[in-house]
């Protein structure tokens, strides 16, 4: 099994398989092969958007998964310039698992923040696979609230399966760290944008996620549980995980039909990863059309609406 | 059949419903103690364990009249009512699900909130109930907090709320997550305008609320042995694939690591968090 494909994407990988080995007897045979490789070239592209045009929750998810995603750092090298990556959170720690620093993007100075996932083996262990500990929330305070001293608009990039679940995080208190987050974002005092590029995994994920804008990339997930979990607590089986993300309706297709989130950005054909050139020029465009809405509010302005639209979450009935 | 029972005239069979049997519920055993204990006596005393103090769960409207003045009361928020606008289905329909739980509780959803006093003290009280859905946060009880802490901003009274949650309803999706933002967001208000928030969390305060507004409060107070966290432990434990150390997660454990400021036990909470709050609020301290 080719690892740059999902299970679901197999017939895909084949022709692909198919395609590739006709490219390499093509230089001593003698017929035209061009042509039938065309052929399956189109074929492989069609097959491709007719899969892709009609993708379920769990599949989404294991796009939001893909081993080959851009992360926070791939997005942060293609946007910006001038990124200082800033440290620490002044009490305990550098937590890697969640990065950040100040740059500029087409020249704007803003503050960048991110989950950062780890690529290889070593790295993901460094990274703790993005699940950050307290520090790492702390970190990301930390600059936020610098950046609103310094008048930055703040960008966060969101991507992780939750804030990591570990002795040391509880007893450095996890809880405290993402709540006092929630709190002070929806009061500060510069635009937030936060961007979900992979996994929008619950609580450590909204803890650098509010804001005045959610945007979410097109095969991003955003939930309160992941699939898995939520399958072993409500299904008693986490083989139930594809019936929970139906459920859950974590894609951003549905939470953008909800209201949760304001935008959703197109992945380029077969997903981010097939074409990231493609996928941070989308990003890029519509962080700049954000900044540009959120820069036409005043600060009171600003605060006011983010305040009305966290307080609009919800669904009830007034008897 | 045995052959006595076939012996027997059916006149003088005994029924086996009339067996005399103390009556239910007249004693309880405590889960901490073990000890056998008389369930008036034991009511008297909160639910707390009169051999071993141990606190048991109390569902929020009997903690709310225990904590409250008699009068005045008034109930915020109960015309909020729950709808599962995702038709949200596991093994069950969130639906009946909801119903279920609010014919096992008498409540509408896991919130409770009235305005009133504590020795004299205006306040807003809110309280979590445990059994319903595990006390999970979901769309109503986001905004019962809400409008109960909209209740002290326009009268200039303090909030305080009684936690017992296991985290956000995941029937209700990502709306339960939202509701973390939500009501994090009321509580800054109160801070801006000086306004205590003093957060108690009972057994067991955890995940969503946990990471939310349990965590929030001006003044964090945990009653004895409540389980306080963000994860559970036994994800925590599938995760590090240790044992955990013994009172991990417990009240006694946040005071140590500094996540709380205290334990009150639940017989003193009036006497003391009204004490509290009337220095927090600069009045005279209340009458004994």
């Amino acid at each position: 099994m080719n690892l740059n494909f999902l299970e679901f994407e197999q017939p895909i990988a084949e022709l692909e398989a198919k395609i590739e080995e006709l490219r390499y007897v093509g230089d001593d045979a003698e017929i035209n092969i061009s042509e039938e490789i065309a052929r399956l070239q189109a074929k492989s592209k069609s097959l491709t958007k007719s899969l892709f045009s009609n993708l379920n929750a769990w599949q989404i998810s294991q796009l939001a998964r893909h081993p080959q995603r851009p992360y926070t750092q791939d997005y942060i090298d293609a946007l910006f310039s001038d990124f200082e990556e800033l440290h620490g959170d002044r009490a305990f720690a550098d937590d890697s698992a969640i990065i950040g620093g100040v740059a500029r993007l087409e020249g704007k100075p803003v503050m960048v923040i991110g989950h950062q996932k780890g690529r290889d083996t070593k790295e993901k262990v460094e990274r703790n696979f993005g699940m950050p500990r307290p520090e790492g929330y702390r970190k990301a305070l930390r600059l936020m609230q610098m950046a609103e001293r310094f008048k930055l608009p703040i960008m966060t990039f969101i991507d992780t399966p939750g804030a990591y679940p570990g002795v040391g995080a509880e007893e450095r208190g996890q809880s405290e760290a993402i709540a006092r987050n929630l709190l002070e974002m929806s009061k500060l005092r510069t635009p937030i944008i936060c961007t979900v590029i992979g996994e929008g995994g619950s609580g450590g994920a909204l803890a650098i996620g509010v804001g005045d804008r959610v945007m979410m990339l097109q095969y991003s997930t955003y939930s309160v549980i992941s699939p898995e979990g939520c399958a072993s607590i409500l299904w008693k089986s986490a083989e139930k995980a594809s019936d929970a993300a139906e459920a859950l309706g974590i894609t951003s297709e549905r939470l953008k039909e909800l209201g949760l989130i304001d935008h959703i950005i197109p992945e380029p054909l077969g997903g981010a990863h097939r074409d990231v050139e493609a996928m941070t020029s989308n990003v890029k465009q519509a962080l700049l059309d954000k900044l540009d809405e959120l820069s036409r509010l005043d600060t009171e302005q600003l605060l006011a609406k983010r305040y009305e639209r966290l307080m609009s979450f919800g669904n009830f009935e007034k008897k | 059949m045995s052959w006595l029972q076939k012996f027997l005239p059916s006149q003088i069979r005994t029924e086996g419903g009339t067996k005399k049997t103390v009556p239910e519920g007249l004693w309880a055993k405590c889960p901490g103690c073990n000890g056998v204990l008389y369930r008036a006596e034991l009511e008297r005393n909160l639910d707390v364990c009169p051999k071993c103090s141990h606190h048991m769960r109390i569902g929020a409207r009997r903690r709310l009249d225990a904590f409250l003045d008699a009068e005045p009361r008034v109930e915020i928020g109960a015309n909020v009512q729950p709808v599962d606008a995702l038709k949200f289905r596991d093994s069950k329909k969130y639906k009946d699900r909801l119903l279920q739980a609010q014919k096992s509780t008498d409540e509408t959803d896991a919130l409770v909130a009235i305005m009133g006093q504590v020795k004299g003290v205006p306040l807003v009280a809110a309280a979590f109930e445990f059994r319903f859905m595990g006390g999970s946060m979901g769309s109503v009880v986001g905004e019962r907090f809400v409008q109960a802490a909209n209740a002290s901003l326009e009268h200039g009274i303090p909030l305080v709320c009684f936690s017992a949650s296991g985290g956000a309803r995941m029937q209700e999706a990502l709306f339960s997550l939202m509701q973390m933002a939500k009501t994090s967001a009321v509580l800054a208000r109160l801070r801006d305008r000086g306004i205590p928030f003093i957060s108690v969390m009972t057994d067991p305060t955890m995940g969503g609320v946990s990471a939310s507004l349990a965590m929030l409060g001006d003044i964090n107070v945990g009653e004895p042995g409540a389980l306080i966290g963000f994860a559970g432990p036994r994800v925590i434990e599938q995760t590090v694939r240790e044992t955990l150390p013994e009172g991990f997660q417990r009240s006694e454990f946040l005071v140590d690591h500094g996540a709380i400021d205290m334990i009150i036990d639940r017989r003193e909470m009036r006497d003391r968090l009204a004490s509290v709050l009337t220095i927090l609020t600069k009045q005279p301290a209340p009458a004994a």
